[in-house]
């Protein structure tokens, strides 16, 4: 028998502590108060001085409530039966499911021995030539979408989860508004999804320590399912928002602010949730996708700087669309050389048109005459924009590269692209049929 | 050794609070006792009875009054024939044997031997029994892999000894006696292939520390004609996220003229360590014909291992060079980053509630970078050898913004600074050092004159192109403009340099100078281009023409071809 404790010491914020022995760090406990049960994980020990971070939070819990130490630390089970399934951040069903009790395994465990990993290979298709073209998603990938509050970033999320080519969907939200999360919710039941989704969502109304919960929880469980051999497409969202229930337990606990507020230890506490993303040899793989929304639309922000040292790249998703400078797949260049021989010239070529709009634009706005060749451009420029970066556009790699072919074919003469002649003779339009 | 023991009193996070019965020592490795499994640890602090311990594993399910074993010993490295070609984690546990005894993932409490016992090495002797010998003189050698690994006295034997015995050539495990050794006392001491070094403790067994003079050749030739470094010497990349960090110290750790290559993946992704580690095996070093694995040691501790281990890490890496250094080669330890072993220690202090400096870094930040880098060197070994430990370190300021406390640290003890910038990045121009902000202090392969002219080009061509961007290209001079298409153009073939292309990736000195010398010359000619249209159709077709000449083959039919091409064009636009 576990023992248990009557007497809460101090209770400040989330944080309470107790006296008690016989207790290990990250030890689970039950806090049972008038407003019901909620668990509790051990983040001190000092002597028999038990500091514990309660899930629910500390609002209403009294000196005198009981604390139950269960002897082990957070869990979540594991079983096919997880699929189809909604959990908040501390795994108790938000759906009408019953709690699920069997295989429970331990969340938060070690990393990956680095000698064991994979060069990464597989594209992840997802029809958006945003991504398909010009940043290819690589299975096993961690990429963060960085954006605004206000921005589609969810639908996007949504989007790709609906099309990529994967087993498995798991997503964490964290801080999600509610409408967000029946968004979440009705997009993948329509879509006929669900029954390889599993969620695990906090919204912003629930208490934050359950957010901090919320990426151990999806990825312990991603693991064991890519263990199995699934593709797990793992989505995060708003990792802004775990970032902030981080410091304010830190701030509880008085620990020194390293920036902005921020716990000194930001990046190795993002770093051990991104690197779960994996591909492993002869079995699964874990791709991570995540939104970090960018606190003043600035990246300099601690959240989001931290987060681009991590991730391998980043879309910018800005003004409903996936920005074509700034956005980056650091992983890219493992996949797009086997998909069709244009397809890396044709990026290359088609962002650096892009670019030399942009100059023309801002030409434009300074008053500077246009020449023949700003005026090809900004017709150029407008196509790509509407054709090709708009979110609403959805078609798969090989359609999106005959596109581009043929925006470069009306807006441009051949040598104007600066291609290679041996790919404008076969797939230049109009070319093609004369051969 | 006293071999004292403790019990847990604390934990908070990866420090573990223990009370000491018995003598305890500052960095004394301990083990905390968790049923099967122990778990290494370091003291960090001590106050009376009580020690404050950072331990190198995760913390979870440690209780008070659980039991602690100290070792009476500093945290060490092995040192012996064998290091070379490793994959150590950053406490010398052997990755790839780990994950054969544990499968995918990293199981604590499992510590590993760093050097193969059973393997026999093929030792010849150097010196006879009445020998008179001190520590780092050597007994004799063993080939391992393009080398001599010289078998060494061990560093801790300072004194002056005579060899009492000494084994013949032949085949030994790195744990047999090959030699004792006596003192003047008469106290004899048994040697073997193998000994462990304290890593925080700089070697010093050397007669003399040189000044860094001779390059250490990148073949990169941003780095080795405008901001070089030299063997021996420490320089510093600091840069945003993504503006390649990372990639410029693979392509060094590669292309590099050096012997040995150490690379300490410090806190960064561990899918940039597999990357080295599944290529490094496949590529083959010009210089020795051998795979690049033959000279390279990689400590790899990633951002999602433990914390404390990341701190160890460096140490460990730089301990491996200095010994190395020690058989007069030279040793390249290039640390990605150095702003996470930084993190580290700012996690810790912070735990110990030191009272925090600027970002919340320890006070001591200053003087810990200081002290790594001064590990590095040029040295005059007592047998006249010379031997070089040269460090370069990535550092991840937060925001990109190099007025931190890390990036200010680091600046103020390096040789060299290889800013990398934003802007540069984005516009793709890699490697995206900023050659105008970044410097150093250590000698170009190229005449001082001429890289002082070529800098003034890229100077002036970036101030005309300041002012462009107000006054638009009709308010600007011919002459400006010209000198801005010459900078730009300075820009795009010199200094810009394709990482990916298998001839212009690596660029050699003689290729550097020679290549120099037919810019230099472009750079200081008066062109009779009268106007703003003809002088950048010139120098567009000329870049493309240099382009093309930058990916041939060094002194191929085609480099030919294109340098006779780039001077003629240039012989027609010039007054005479
Ligand atoms: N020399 C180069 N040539 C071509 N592309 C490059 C070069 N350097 C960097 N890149 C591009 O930039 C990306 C990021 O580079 P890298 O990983 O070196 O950045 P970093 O500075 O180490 O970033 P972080 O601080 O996040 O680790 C690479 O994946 C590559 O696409
Ligand atoms: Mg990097």
């Amino acid at each position: 028998m576990r023992k248990i404790y009557s007497k809460i010491d101090s209770i400040a914020g989330n944080v309470i502590t107790v006296s008690a022995d016989g207790i290990k760090y990250g030890d689970l406990a039950v806090v049972s108060s008038t407003y019901g049960d909620s668990l509790a994980n051990v983040i001190r020990l000092d002597g028999e001085k038990v500091a514990l971070q309660v899930f629910s939070g500390g609002r209403g819990i009294s000196t005198g409530d009981e604390v139950r130490f269960l002897g082990h630390p957070m869990e979540v089970s594991f079983s096919d039966n997880l699929l189809g399934r909604i959990f908040t951040g501390s795994g108790k069903p938000r759906d009408k499911g019953p709690t699920l009790e069997e295989n429970m395994i331990e969340i938060g465990g070690p990393s990956v021995n680095p000698a064991m990993r994979i060069i990464p290979r597989n594209m992840i298709r997802t029809g958006i030539p945003m991504i398909d073209v010009f940043n290819s998603l690589v299975e096993s990938q961690k990429l963060p979408i960085f954006s605004v509050s206000g921005e589609p970033y969810n639908e996007l999320l949504a989007r790709i989860a609906m099309q990529a080519e994967v087993d498995m969907i798991i997503l964490g939200g964290m801080g999600l508004k509610y409408d967000d999360y029946l968004y979440f919710k009705e997009t993948l039941e329509n879509g006929g999804a669900m029954s390889r989704t599993i969620f695990f969502v906090h919204t912003a109304a629930d208490p934050i320590v359950e957010c901090l919960l919320v990426p151990d929880l999806s990825l312990a469980v991603a693991e064991k399912f890519a263990l199995q051999g699934k593709k797990v497409l793992v989505l995060l969202t708003d990792m802004t928002n775990f970032s902030d229930a981080m410091k304010e337990i830190a701030i509880t606990m008085e620990q020194v602010p390293s920036n902005r507020g921020y716990p000194g230890d930001l990046y190795s506490q993002l770093a051990s949730r991104y690197e779960k993303a994996v591909d492993f040899e002869g079995a699964g793989s874990i791709t991570i996708l995540a939104v970090t929304t960018m606190p003043g639309d600035d990246v300099t922000h601690p959240v989001p700087d931290n987060t681009g040292y991590i991730t391998e790249g980043q879309y910018y998703l800005r003004n409903g669309r996936i920005e074509p400078f700034g956005s980056l797949s650091r992983l890219k260049q493992m996949v797009n050389k086997d998909t069709r021989e244009d397809h890396r010239a044709l990026m290359d070529g088609m962002i650096k048109l892009y670019a030399s709009y942009k100059e023309s634009l801002e030409k434009m706005s300074m008053g500077f005459r246009m020449s023949d060749w700003d005026e090809k451009l900004l017709k150029y420029g407008e196509r790509f924009e509407a054709e090709m970066m708009d979110l609403s556009v959805n078609i798969p790699l090989e359609k999106a590269l005959d596109k581009g072919w043929e925006i470069l074919g009306e807006s441009f003469t051949s040598e104007e692209t600066g291609l290679r002649t041996d790919l404008i003779n076969k797939f230049w339009p109009g070319k093609k049929e004369e051969n | 050794m006293i071999k004292s023991s403790g019990k847990v009193v604390g934990v908070n996070g990866n420090m573990v609070s223990v009370e000491v019965e018995g003598q305890v020592s500052l960095n004394e490795v301990g083990y905390i006792v968790l049923g099967d499994q122990r778990l290494k640890s370091e003291v960090i602090r001590i106050k009376g009875s009580r020690a404050e311990m950072q331990v190198f594993e995760m913390t979870t399910g440690i209780g008070i009054g659980d039991a602690v074993e100290l070792t009476g010993e500093l945290l060490a490295v092995e040192l012996g024939p064998g290091l070379l070609t490793q994959i150590f984690d950053g406490l010398q546990n052997p990755l790839p044997q780990l994950a054969e005894k544990c499968g995918f993932f990293l199981q604590r409490g499992i510590y590993l031997n760093a050097l193969p016992r059973d393997k026999k090495w093929d030792f010849t002797p150097l010196v006879k029994a009445g020998a008179s010998v001190t520590d780092g003189d050597s007994l004799g050698f063993v080939p391992e892999g393009i080398f001599k690994h010289q078998i060494m006295v061990p560093f801790n034997y300072t004194d002056s000894y005579t060899v009492k015995k000494i084994v013949p050539a032949g085949k030994y495990t790195v744990e047999t006696e090959i030699a004792v050794i006596e003192d003047e006392k008469g106290n004899q001491f048994p040697v073997t292939m193998m000994f462990t070094w304290p890593v925080k403790r700089a070697i010093t067994s050397y007669a003399e520390r040189l000044k860094p003079v001779d390059p250490m050749i990148t073949k990169v030739r941003i780095i080795d004609t405008f901001l070089p470094v030299a063997l021996g010497g420490t320089y510093c990349i600091p840069g945003p996220f993504g503006a390649g960090k990372t990639v410029l110290q693979q392509v060094t750790s590669r292309h590099a003229e050096v012997d040995i290559v150490i690379i300490a993946a410090c806190g960064e992704r561990a899918g940039e360590v597999v990357e080295t580690l599944k290529e490094f095996p496949e590529l083959i070093d010009p210089k020795t014909g051998k795979s690049l694995m033959e000279r390279t040691i990689i400590i790899c501790n990633t951002s999602s291992m433990p914390v404390a281990a990341r701190e160890a890490s460096v140490y460990t890496a730089v301990t491996l060079a200095e010994y190395y250094r020690q058989m007069g080669l030279n040793c390249l330890l290039l640390a990605d980053s150095t702003s996470r072993w930084a993190q580290a220690m700012r996690e810790m202090s912070g735990r110990l509630e030191e009272i925090p400096g600027e970002e919340a870094f320890p006070a001591y930040l200053e003087s810990v970078i200081a002290g790594f880098y001064e590990r590095a060197g040029l040295v005059r070994l007592r047998n006249g050898k010379q031997g070089s430990v040269t460090i370069g370190g990535t550092v991840s300021p937060a925001g990109g913004n190099f007025e931190e406390p890390v990036t200010q640290a680091t600046l103020k003890v390096v040789g060299a600074f290889h800013g990398l910038s934003r802007e540069r990045s984005d516009a793709r121009k890699y490697p995206a050092i900023h050659p105008l902000d970044s410097w150093s202090k250590y000698s170009s392969i190229i005449p001082h004159e001429q890289v002082e002219y070529a800098r003034k080009i890229l100077f002036r061509g970036n101030e005309v192109g300041q002012m462009m961007k107000v006054v638009g290209e009709e308010g600007t001079s011919i002459d400006d403009y010209i000198t801005y298409l010459k900078s730009d153009f300075l820009d795009y073939v010199y200094l810009q340099q394709n990482s990916f292309d298998p001839v212009d990736a690596a660029v050699s000195v003689e290729r550097q100078k020679y290549v120099f010398t037919i810019l230099i010359d472009i750079l200081a000619a008066s062109f009779s281009l009268t106007s703003k249209n003809d002088a950048r159709h010139f120098f567009n077709q000329l870049r493309q023409k240099f382009l093309d000449f930058n990916g041939s083959e060094w002194q191929g039919e085609g480099f030919k071809k294109l340098e006779n091409e780039i001077k003629s064009m240039v012989a027609d636009k010039k007054n005479s």
